[in-house]
């Protein structure tokens, strides 16, 4: 028995199937518990007042905006060496809600800097980093939209996705050369030195498995939808023939 | 090889596009930028690095879709891969190609336009030598662009939203390695790394360019 099972689409609806009801249920819960502990039982910080508590919409879609491009990265790697369709079409399906989550950070972020910093937008270091990483998931999505044939659009999208990668990683040490920046540091680490107070830690640690589990939830979602609408195209274009 | 670099710069050449139509809009954007902000020197003089490098940037994306589309279409791309050539040789051929008749003369044309711009004069040298080693990292990138949108209808739009992302660690050190010299600071570190983000790509950008136009042509 092994993971590579479940590239094979029957398997993986039928899998899906049975995991969807619980990963539903378990962002309801995470992100309800996250959420409400974070913003109404939460201290306000002696510095930032209630404006701290942006943190937990914050760092969980700023999280999820760099590591659903290292999960089409890794997708996009399995189509191109292994060729299972569900690789393919599951970086499909993550783009847009990535895209999502890299401007939720990027408005959180502005509603929060307004107060804070006195101004919505800066050109800082991981303020730039995010906006570049905006338009490399632009790129991608509209290369997706662009192509029709599904397996010539897998394989360029990858490897757009691999080289993008590159250079998003290389812009973002070349904007900290540019750059010297004014956002703090990173608020979770696992050293227990360097992170946030207690009473914020524990809430944000349960938005973040929330934001984690409605990322899966979404994404199973749309890629059972994408392939249903493959099978779907599959059926159309044997009854013209037929 | 040889032969394919002769025959892509003699089109280039003869077909009166690209060559000229690259450096003219370069004139042309530079010359834009004092109507925009005004032609006192000593804000000119501040922003003069990066506007050259972003008008060189843009210039080049300008004449990417011709690298692969009119061989594309005429078939003689098809003729290619069965040469005895790997098609990451023909890659970088067009790539080397693109840069001499759009780089290059960018490259030249450069220091003389910092002068309009009123560069500082310790500018010149930097500003020549940064986009001689930043724009064959362009038209690598470039061509990886070309590549994969070559059998799109009309990939001109989505070629340049494509390529310019790519473009922003180059564009980064170019214009650093400029800035540096006329603020009079030390810009080893930032013309070093844009060599070797020029290396790089001539290293791998081949090899992720022949495959998209492997699979365009399947």
């Amino acid at each position: 028995m092994s993971i590579w099972e479940y590239a094979n689409p029957r398997r993986f609806m039928r899998l899906t199937d049975l995991v969807l009801p619980w990963a539903t249920a378990g962002t309801v819960l995470f992100m309800a518990v996250g959420l409400i502990w974070g913003f109404f039982l939460t201290p306000d910080d002696y510095e930032q007042g209630s404006t701290v508590k942006i943190i937990f919409l914050h760092v969980p879609a700023a999280m999820l905006a760099i590591n659903i491009w290292f999960m089409m990265l890794v997708t996009s790697l399995i189509w191109l060496i292994r060729r299972h369709h569900v690789s393919a079409l599951a970086a499909k399906a993550a783009a847009p809600i990535g895209v999502t989550m890299t401007l939720i950070a990027l408005f959180t972020g502005a509603v929060w800097g307004e107060p804070m910093w006195g101004t919505y937008w800066a050109w800082d270091p991981r303020l730039t980093s995010f906006m570049i990483l905006f338009v490399f998931y632009l790129g991608y999505i509209a290369l997706w939209a662009a192509i029709e044939d599904p397996d010539t659009a897998a394989d360029l999208t990858s490897v757009l996705c691999i080289v993008g990668s590159v250079f998003a990683f290389l812009s973002r040490y070349a904007v900290m050369f540019w750059n010297q920046g004014l956002h703090q540091g990173a608020s979770l680490s696992m050293d227990k030195q360097e992170h946030v107070a207690d009473a914020f830690y524990f809430p944000l640690i349960v938005s973040i498995i929330g934001f984690v589990l409605f990322f899966i939830t979404l994404v199973l979602l749309r890629t059972r939808s994408e392939i249903r609408a493959r099978r779907i195209s599959a059926l159309l274009a044997r009854e013209r023939q037929g | 090889m040889i032969a394919l670099m002769k025959r892509d710069l003699q089109l280039a050449l003869r077909s009166g596009g690209g060559f000229g139509l690259s450096l003219a809009f370069f004139l042309i954007v530079v010359m834009f930028v004092p109507f925009g902000v005004g032609p006192e020197s000593g804000v000119l003089a501040r922003i003069a690095p990066g506007i050259l490098w972003i008008g060189a940037l843009l210039s080049c994306l300008l004449s990417l879709d011709r690298i692969f589309q009119l061989d594309y279409e005429d078939g003689s791309l098809d003729l290619l891969t069965t040469a005895p050539l790997p098609m990451e040789g023909i890659v970088a051929m067009k790539a080397l190609a693109h840069w001499l008749t759009t780089g290059l003369p960018l490259t030249l044309a450069a220091p003389v336009l910092g002068f309009l711009l009123s560069l500082p004069s310790q500018g010149y040298l930097w500003i020549f030598l940064s986009l001689a080693v930043g724009t064959p990292a362009l038209s690598f990138l470039g061509t990886f662009g070309a590549a994969i949108t070559v059998g799109l209808k009309r990939g001109g739009l989505l070629l340049s939203l494509l390529v310019l992302p790519l473009y922003i660690p180059t564009l980064i050190f170019g214009a650093q390695s400029v800035t540096l010299v006329v603020e009079g600071q030390s810009n080893t570190s930032a013309f070093l790394i844009l060599a070797a983000i020029s290396l790089f790509t001539f290293a791998l950008i081949p090899f992720a360019a022949a495959r998209a136009l492997r699979v365009n042509l399947r």
